[in-house]
Order: C-alpha cells, then structure tokens, then sequence
C-alpha cells in the first residue's frame, strides 16, 4: 500500500503574527517554522503507525513550498516518512497548491492520500477536498480514526454534533485531526536515517491560482478588562445582563 | 446571475448556521443586484418555503433519499449541476463540517475560486474581496476573487441572522447524484446539547478546577444559559472531558456571544480557538493569567467561591 501525506510548513503556535510590506506579508523574521500540527501529528504518524503494523506500507511525503521547507520536510522524514517530494513553488492559493499535490499524486499510484485538518496559519482546511476533486477520488473528512480492513478504509469521522463510521474503497483522500494517533517526536536513528533519504526536488505543473490575497489585518486590541470584585461576583451577572446584553 | 445558498440540513431539519448563511447569502444578492436562492439536499421535515423569510426568493429541494449521509463527492456533483441549472454566480456555504467538505471539491470541480471561513460580505469595490479569518483567529486576510464564479464558506456566528416576511418558491429539482462508494456503518450524536460551534454561550473550564468532579460549576451554569460546555486540551488530556469538548488551536475553534472561562490560564493556543468570541469572561485566581489580557470582564479570585455566587446570581436573574 502506498501512502502520501500532504506536509506543511507553519509558524510555531506561539511565533508572534504581524505583517510587512504594506501589510500584504507575513513577518517571518525570527519565526520558528514547524510542520503543520495536524499534519505531523494525526495523518504523518497515522501513516507511521499503519506502516508499523504493515511493512510494505510505503509512506511518501509531499510538500509545495521554497528550499526553506526542507528542514520541515527531513523532520518528517526523521519521524517515519520514506522519501519526500518538494514542488519548489510559493502558493498562496489553495487551487494552486492543490493542482500542485495533485499533479505529484497523478501517476503515483497511492492508495491512500492523507491530509491535515486544515493548516494553523492559513486555515483553509481546503486542500484535502481539491485534490480528491482534482482525482476524482472519495474524500473523507476530519477523521478522528483511520484503519485498514479487508482492503478498505473504515474512518471514523466527525460530523455536527457527533461521529459517523464508514467504510471507504480506495483510493480515498483523508483529512486527520486529533485521535487518529498519539504525537510522537523523532528519535536520533530516525534523524540520522533521514539524512541519506530521498529528497527530491519538482519544478511545478502549470495550474491556475483563483484568488489572491490583498492584504492582511490584526483585529482591534480589546479595550482591556473590566475587573469585578470576587466579594460581588452577582455585579458580573448584572452587568453581562445590563451592559453586554448577552444574558 | 444569482446567488446559490446551500441550505444544510441534518435528520430532515435545517440547521441554525444554514439561518446565518442564508441571511448572508441575501445580503449578497442584494449588494450585487440579483436574487439569492437556496438548494437543499435530501428529504427534509421544515417548511422550505419558510425560508423566504431569510431573504429566499426560490429553494431548490432535490429529495434524493441517496443524499441523507453527506457524502463529499455526490453533494459536490449535484450542487455544480444545480449551479448550471440555475446559473449562478456565487455559491454560499456555512464554514460548518459539510461546507469544509464541499465547497473545496466544487471549487475545484467549477475553478471557482473559495474564500474559506468568511468573516465580512464581500466589498466590491474595484472586484470582489471577502475578509477571512487566518492565523487561528489572530488576523484577518482580505481575499479577492479572480474567476466568474465565487464560493464563500461563511464562519459561524459571524453574521447574524436576519428575518423579515416572506415565502419563498419550492421547486423540485431532479438531479440524479452519482452512487455513493462510502458505506455508512454507523451514527453517534452527542445528543440533547447545543453543538459546541453553533451555540451561543460556551461554558467552559480548565486544569484550574481541579477535577472531573468539579465539573458541575460548569454544566450548572451552561444549563441555566443554554449555553456549549467546552474545556482546555490540558483537561481534555487528562481525560477528564470528552475530547470533543476541547478548543483552541488543535481543537475546535468557536466564535459564540459569550466565552466563559473558569480556571483556564488563557496559553496562546488556547485562545486562537476563542478568541473570535463577542465577549470573554475569565474567572482565574492569579491576577496575571493571560487570559485576562484577551478578557472583557473578568473576576481575580477562586473558581470553588467565586462560581456558586455566579450561579446563583444567574438562577435570580433567570427566575425574574
Ligand atoms: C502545539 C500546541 C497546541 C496546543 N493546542 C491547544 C489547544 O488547542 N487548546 C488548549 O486549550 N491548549 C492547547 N495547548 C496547550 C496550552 O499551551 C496550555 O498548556 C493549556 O491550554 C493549559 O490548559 P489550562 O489553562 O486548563 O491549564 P493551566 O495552564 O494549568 O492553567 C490553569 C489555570 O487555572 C488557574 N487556577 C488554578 N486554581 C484555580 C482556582 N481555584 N480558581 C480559579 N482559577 C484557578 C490557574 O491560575 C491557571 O491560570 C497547545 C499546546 C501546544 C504546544
Ligand atoms: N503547501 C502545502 N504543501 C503540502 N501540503 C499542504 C500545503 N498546504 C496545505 N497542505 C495540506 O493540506 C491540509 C489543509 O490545508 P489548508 O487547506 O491550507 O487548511 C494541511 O493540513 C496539509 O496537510
């Protein structure tokens, strides 16, 4: 069976957000740069753990970003993947990425194409649905379980207010959020065995972008806090009742 | 030209993101000069013409009974066929777990481009852009759209449902959906709650209460409100609280009126999944969480005395 996991770069979780030129740019500058959560932790080490149980399981990695995403990549690679594409192009738009993740997916023969929930800086939770679209392939999404039986995937995935079980031929696009695996960190053979795994480098398929990004904004500062005293915490109620008008 | 509000439903009753959606996918047709329309998906139980009050002037109801589970790749062939059919030019979705599965796959299916978690209408001015939220709700990106087709995927609680009197038109659309490849085994609910995202008061608690035990300083208040239940990811870690109930950055992320937090520090990853709230409360004895920074009322004291006078207060409150 063969596995691709869709892999992206994104600020640490704590990296401060601000923009530059003009507010059309992230500020990167002395931004710590980590692999996508969801994609690290649920569909990477999901397609680790199947690969543990299952030994011809193949897992490639896919990335669409510039050289600067190749510490990200051999991470990956040092946690479990087996090689890893880059396709060296910056793409702000989801089609755009995902003609790229496609284009790499076209000929490859996987069985099982595993994305993130959505990305924590772009927050799209696009890309996973393109590409099945692009393939004309079955997309199940948010998954919180993925297993392989008899040949086809039962996914346990969220729907509104609950969960929904189903069982999916392949080839299936996934996309993973917390409960499909347990987050793990890599190891020093893992780092090491990275280093000598394959790393190649695409230049892109020609594929449209359908949207652009004007500028970014930070929302207004909150006009601070109102405190209440804890001796007359009714005077809270009163005033989410009289003044917020919420209650 | 028209505007096409997917209209989502779940056991034949229209949801309350869809009211949100459709107001917003009225507003739209108004600023572009056309009509808006809604489709909606399989047998349903409401009065669709009902939804002329949203500013629904026609709904196009395609009751297959193959289009009860929402299977991405069927809804996305019938509502691009349902685009044609109707010749519309935007394509409104809530930002719910339907609208993330679908409008991706129709967006690619019609190259058309996907302003994803919308957060404002779109501003015309010299073409089409949509303010979206990124970054986990630390800022916002204005996107415009390139390609004759739009789809918007509106956030939840972010814009505000808008009635006034009207029937709308039901018309019968056939549209055969290609068969189904996923079998569905089963269905679980949470049932009896507010949905965490669609609610509009969450309570909710973390590490700071101590223990699964002392949980009823939350669900006592959330009863009395009406209000979502939710927790940090150290609770829910700790198993304590079903993982379902976590937010923030690796977990739902919520936009209510009102965000309650008890014993939570208020860690930056907590707060990129509340921060969108209207109006946060923290209750937290140390005067220097950081939660009281992203706070619009707050109380510096101890959850276990200071919680039981709230909920009293509430109880008053409510009985009068
Ligand atoms: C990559 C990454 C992703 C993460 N994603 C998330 C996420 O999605 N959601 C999330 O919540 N966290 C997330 N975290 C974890 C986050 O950093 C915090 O560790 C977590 O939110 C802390 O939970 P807490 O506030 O309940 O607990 P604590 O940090 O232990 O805070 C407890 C608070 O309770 C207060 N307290 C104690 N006793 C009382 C009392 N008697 N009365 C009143 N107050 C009291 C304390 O002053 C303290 O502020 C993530 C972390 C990382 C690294
Ligand atoms: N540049 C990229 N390269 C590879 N995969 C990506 C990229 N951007 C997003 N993805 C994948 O698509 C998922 C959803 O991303 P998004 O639609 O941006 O929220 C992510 O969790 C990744 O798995």
């Amino acid at each position: 069976m063969k596995i691709l996991v869709c892999i992206s770069k994104t600020p640490d979780t704590t990296a401060k957000i601000a923009f530059t030129d003009n507010n059309t740019k992230f500020a990167s500058e002395g931004v710590q740069w980590i692999i996508n959560p969801y994609d690290e932790w649920y569909a990477l080490v999901r397609a680790i753990e199947m690969k543990e149980k299952d030994p011809t399981v193949q897992i490639q990695l896919v990335t669409v970003g510039g050289a600067d995403a190749d510490p990200i990549i051999r991470k990956a690679l040092a946690l479990g993947g087996d090689e890893a594409i880059r396709v060296d192009a910056e793409g702000q738009d989801s089609f755009f990425i995902a003609s790229q993740i496609a284009g790499v997916a076209a000929d490859g023969g996987f069985d099982l194409i595993l994305t993130g929930k959505e990305t924590i800086d772009h927050n799209g939770a696009s890309i996973g649905g393109m590409v099945a679209e692009l393939l004309d392939m079955d997309y199940v999404s948010l998954a919180v379980k993925l297993d392989m039986e008899q040949g086809k995937a039962v996914v346990t995935r969220e729907i509104e207010g609950g969960e929904e079980i189903c069982e999916a031929v392949l080839p299936l696009v996934v996309s993973c959020q917390k409960g499909m695996a347990e987050a793990r960190i890599p190891n020093m053979r893992g780092i090491m065995a990275a280093r000598s795994k394959p790393l190649k480098v695409v230049v892109p398929v020609p594929a449209a972008s359908l949207t652009s990004i004007q500028s970014f904004e930070l929302p207004l500062a909150k006009s601070g806090v109102k405190l209440i005293s804890a001796d007359h915490p009714e005077e809270l109620v009163r005033l989410l009742h009289e003044e917020a008008r919420i209650i | 030209m028209s505007v096409l509000i997917f209209a989502d439903q779940s056991e034949g009753h229209i949801r309350k993101s869809t009211y949100e959606a459709l107001s917003y996918g009225a507003k739209v047709a108004e600023l572009t000069g056309t009509v808006a329309e809604a489709i909606v998906l399989g047998p349903v139980l409401d009065s669709l013409s009902g939804l002329g009050k949203y500013g629904i002037t026609k709904v196009h109801h395609v009751p297959d009974n193959g289009l009860e589970h929402m299977d991405a790749r069927c809804y996305t062939a019938v509502i691009a066929e349902a685009v044609q059919q109707t010749g519309a030019d935007t394509v409104i979705f809530s930002n719910n777990i339907t609208g993330k599965a679908v409008a991706p796959r129709l967006s690619a299916r019609l190259k058309a481009g996907l302003v994803a978690g919308a957060v404002s209408l779109p501003d015309l001015a010299g073409g089409f852009s949509v303010r979206r939220s990124v970054f986990s709700g630390k800022a916002y990106a204005n996107v415009s759209i390139i390609t004759p087709i739009r789809i918007i995927t509106l956030n939840q609680n972010a814009y505000g449902i808008a009635e006034s009197a009207g029937t709308a038109e039901v018309l019968n659309m056939t549209i055969s959906s290609p068969a189904s490849r996923l079998t569905f085994k089963s269905t679980s609910k949470v049932s009896g709650k507010v949905p965490l995202t669609e609610a509009e008061m969450v309570i909710s608690g973390g590490r700071g209460l101590k223990g699964p035990e002392h949980w009823g300083l939350v669900e006592d208040l959330a009863d009395l409100l009406g209000a979502a239940t939710a927790c940090s990811r150290a609770v829910a870690d700790a198993h304590w609280r079903p993982h379902h109930e976590h937010v923030g950055q690796t977990g739902l992320a919520i936009a209510p009126n009102l965000y309650f937090a008890i014993g939570i520090s208020g860690a930056i990853q907590h707060l990129a999944g509340v921060n969108r709230s209207k109006v946060i409360v923290v209750v937290n004895k140390d005067p220097e969480a950081p939660f009281f920074k992203a706070a619009d009322y707050g109380i510096v004291g101890d959850a276990f005395e200071v919680m039981p006078k709230v909920i009293e207060a509430v109880r008053r409150l409510k009985a009068n």
